[in-house]
């Protein structure tokens, strides 16, 4: 019997018949439903690049066995902008140069992403840095990367005092 | 990675006795399955099991085995309590691997030796009786004490060496029922031969790991942890120490190395010189000393001695000054600050 894997994928249910065991979360993603924003690097959990959230936090999806994860909700980099507006990490690093080629980007936005929820970074970059660490990019974009992740520390975190205010 | 059957397994029973190799997290294991060295026929996901909470027990903390390493270092009691153990956890892997690694696959990992992650490699710890391919090879991160010509593997985890240092127990369950074995003697040493007996029978399961009540050790203990990179890197040499200081003098002391053996290395000995002594500097540097009694290199490892005696000796002090209201940013960090850093 060819197991089925129920993903909620960035909102959308999802039903993958799946006649290998072996599919990494990753493997689901790309090559199955074509969500090709989340990028394979090592694919051994050194590099980050396939970073996305598992609900709600941020995991590397080529360490994840896909058939562990049934009925998991899974955000990934093709699910945080609203239509045409970008979410605040994008807009963030695109305005600090947070990337040079480019092919780490949705893994370390969705680590940020995960970062500024779990809220113990802050503001201190050394936490960022810290915080960050899991992601490794071989442009060396680290200081714009750093400088993003704070700007959007600080634009979800007035946001979240807006509404309670209101 | 060669084909494998999938089963879930849903209860704690259906676990006990299963055929397979169990995933939790799946940090290790699916990359030791990627690289050749695990080929398991079967896997019996545990991962659902409910072994997922930290709670109170006798005056201490009981933690299921399938707890994520990252819910461990941020819950409030470990952070009061037992920060040498949330200290140790955040200087470990990645923010993503401990949200996704368990405490059970924490204890379980593998050894990061080279020649063990090498299938190529002759391995006794992987392949007994195929002999040691580290011998006598890229030898600077094995072990300085308690090896043999067997194996000369350390065993890689963080958490371990904090969790040796509070006295923690692993609670097991098999087929034969309930055991229980201290942390420190968990991870057998290896004998002649290889790697020694493995730790688990067929069948087990780790459940949960017990900390005792930490008493006055709780605010004076810390972990520090030396490496090739600040961040996300195993560790060369680290210590976990914690210290009962009243007025002035040491009542109790706890030590424990990592990166030295194939399992978190107590050091009795410095602990028992310490009890008794004034918390002073003189005080810290012959028990640095002592901890590492008996070492000798494996190879071209003789650094790791004196290094070790310095990362205890550090972690010694910061221990007396005190573990500080919040963990630093760099946790368990020899470049983290000033001296309370």
């Amino acid at each position: 019997m060819t197991p089925t894997l129920n993903l909620t994928i960035n909102g959308v249910p999802q039903q993958i018949a799946l006649d290998d065991p072996r599919a990494t979360l990753l493997d689901v993603l790309r090559e199955r439903l074509g969500l090709t924003g989340t990028k394979k690097g090592c694919d051994r959990g050194q590099c980050g690049a396939c970073t996305v959230l598992i609900d709600g936090m941020r995991m590397n999806s080529c360490l994840a066995l896909a058939l562990s994860h049934d009925g998991a909700e899974i955000t990934t980099v093709e699910g945080l902008a609203q239509g045409d507006t970008l979410h605040p990490v994008q807009a963030a690093f695109i305005a600090h140069d947070g990337f040079q080629c480019g092919y780490c980007t949705p893994g370390q936005i969705m680590s940020a992403v995960g970062l500024i929820a779990e809220g113990e970074a802050g503001l201190d970059p050394e936490r960022v840095r810290e915080g960050m660490s899991g992601n490794l990019c071989r442009c060396a974009a680290y200081a714009g990367i750093t400088e993003a992740v704070l700007d959007a520390t600080r634009e979800i975190t007035a946001g979240r005092e807006e509404r309670e205010t209101a | 990675m060669n084909r494998f059957d999938y089963v879930r397994a849903e209860t704690l029973g259906a676990a006990i006795g299963a055929e397979g190799a169990l995933l939790a997290g799946g940090t290790n294991l699916l990359d030791l399955m990627k690289i050749g060295v695990a080929t398991p026929d079967r896997l019996i996901d545990i991962s659902r099991l409910p072994l997922d909470r930290i709670e109170q027990s006798g005056g201490g903390l009981r933690i299921g085995a399938m707890v994520r390493n990252a819910e461990i270092a941020r819950d409030p009691q470990v952070l009061a309590r037992y920060p040498a153990l949330a200290e140790a956890l955040l200087s470990g892997a990645s923010a993503q691997l401990r949200n996704a690694a368990t405490t059970g696959g924490n204890v379980m990992q593998a050894t990061r030796c080279s020649y063990f992650q090498d299938p190529l490699s002759p391995c006794n710890r992987r392949e007994p009786g195929s002999g040691c391919g580290a011998l006598g090879g890229a030898t600077r991160n094995h072990a300085v004490l308690g090896w043999t010509e067997g194996c000369i593997a350390v065993h890689p985890s963080d958490m371990c060496v904090a969790l040796a240092a509070y006295d923690a127990v692993v609670e097991i369950t098999g087929p034969g029922g309930l055991r229980e074995v201290a942390m420190e003697e968990f991870h057998p040493l290896p004998d002649a031969d290889g790697a020694g007996k493995p730790p688990l029978m067929p069948g087990e399961i780790i459940t949960h790991i017990r900390l005792p009540d930490p008493g006055a050790l709780a605010r004076n203990a810390r972990y520090v942890k030396l490496r090739e990179r600040t961040s996300f890197a195993f560790a060369i040499v680290s210590a976990a120490a914690a210290l009962a200081i009243e007025d002035g003098v040491i009542t109790e002391a706890r030590l424990a190395l990592g990166g030295v053996a194939a399992r978190p290395w107590r050091c009795r000995k410095a602990e028992e010189a310490l009890k008794g002594q004034p918390a002073s500097a003189e005080s810290f540097a012959r028990a640095a000393e002592l901890a590492t009694e008996g070492a000798r290199p494996s190879g071209d490892n003789a650094a790791k001695t004196p290094l070790a005696q310095r990362i205890a000796l550090r972690a010694l002090e910061r221990a007396a000054a005190g573990t500080p209201e919040r963990l630093p940013a760099l946790p368990a960090s020899v470049f983290a600050g000033d001296d309370n850093g």
